[in-house]
């Protein structure tokens, strides 16, 4: 019982080490470790425990992780409270390295703040993550694919269905735009008349 | 600098964190939003240094929202503050999947979840779209910002590149280049 919490951990760690580009990287990296490597989960568990790490509130790779921790241990036949254990090592594990690294960068920063070569350095950074912010909302609207060989390879841009399905989508779209960006609304206030929204008009 | 006002007390980073972790739905970016509003308001991380945080967070590897509440809680608090702020951003993900996995088995198909979330999907895309615009008002002065800016946008979103691989090479040009300027000018 005891190994299958170290082989967690050390499983959490090692994705936490090797995560880069956010949560979505995470998932792949959970997915070759947890279904493929251990066997720990099924494919189709780990589709549902993906939806859900995206539908519920917080951090997807932290869903991600605490599912599966509890699952693991769930497929074992533990009870309740080993389970939440199992969820807490996974979890502990994939935040540790980054606690480690983003400190270090942290006062490195606090350092540098006032480096003119750090200043250059940032100042490129800066506009990079304006565009990744903006990749971010694009992804979340429009679904890029490329198919077929690299020679005669095809390229397609779609809608996202599951977040844009219909008119009404793009209205709320558009009403949380204009009150965030001019109104300055709170975004969590944004987020509760979006989920009322949905709730009355669907 | 790292700390920045010792009367800025650990449950109050935890709290407020407890509050962005609990709205973040969909990735990191879904965090900026929340973030930005809640920081300002309180005058803990200026709208200057929010953009730094997210682009040395997103340089190390991890969990973005993670590395955002640990870097945001180290300027507030240092080591204690990074803790409190990050137990926070996990805690509310925590309560909410372990109810799901030990209670709510059956919530991903329940109609009303669905319904919510039809309603809040769309919503957040917006959300975060609005700091980008607001960022680029504030860091694209020149040409030469657009031009990353448009560059990272386009090789991220519909060329599928890693946002890690453009950071690293960034890092390294922008290194080389104002190291060079630097040995220019101090050698004059």
């Amino acid at each position: 019982m005891i190994t299958i919490f170290i082989q967690l951990f050390i499983t959490f760690f090692v994705i936490g080490i090797f995560t880069f580009g956010g949560g979505y990287a995470m998932l792949s990296l959970i997915q070759a470790q947890v279904v493929v490597a251990h066997a720990w989960i099924d494919e189709s568990t780990f589709t549902d425990i993906v939806a859900i790490s995206q539908m519920t509130p917080g951090p997807i790779g932290i869903n991600c992780a605490t599912y599966v921790g509890y699952d693991v241990l769930a497929k074992t036949g533990a009870g309740h409270l080993l389970c939440i254990l199992g969820s807490l090592s996974a979890t502990v594990a994939v935040v540790l390295p980054s606690f480690i690294i983003v400190l270090a960068i942290v006062k490195m920063y606090a350092k540098l703040n006032h480096n003119a070569i750090f200043e250059g350095v940032m100042s490129w950074l800066r506009p990079a993550v304006v565009g990744l912010i903006g990749a971010a909302a694009i992804i979340l609207i429009f679904n890029s694919t490329w198919s077929g060989t690299p020679l005669f390879s095809q390229y397609d841009i779609k809608v996202v269905s599951e977040n844009f399905p219909d008119w009404k989508s793009w209205a709320l779209f558009a009403g949380a735009f204009i009150s965030s960006l001019w109104f300055k609304a709170n975004p969590i206030l944004i987020i509760i008349l979006g989920g009322i929204a949905g709730l009355l008009i669907y | 600098m790292p700390i920045k006002n010792e009367m800025i007390s650990l449950w109050k980073i935890f709290g407020v964190f407890a509050t962005i972790g609990a709205f973040t739905i969909g990735g990191g970016y879904a965090m900026i939003p929340i973030i930005q509003n809640e920081m300002d308001k309180r005058g803990w991380i200026s709208e200057e240094e929010l953009p730094d945080i997210i682009a040395l967070s997103q340089s190390a590897p991890g969990i973005l929202a993670v590395n955002i509440s640990i870097f945001a809680g180290y300027r507030l608090r240092g080591i204690k503050g990074s803790i409190a702020a990050t137990l926070g951003t996990i805690i509310p993900s925590f309560i909410i999947i372990l109810l799901i996995a030990m209670v709510f088995t059956n919530f991903k198909d329940n109609p009303v979840v669905i319904r919510i979330f039809k309603g809040i999907r769309p919503v957040v895309v917006s959300l975060i779209a609005v700091p980008m615009v607001n960022m680029a008002k504030k860091s694209n002065t020149t040409w030469w910002a657009w031009l990353i800016t448009i560059l990272t946008m386009v090789l991220v979103a519909f060329i599928e590149i890693s946002p890690i691989y453009i950071l690293l090479v960034l890092i390294v040009i922008s290194f080389t280049v104002t190291y060079l300027r630097e040995q220019k000018e101090s050698g004059k």
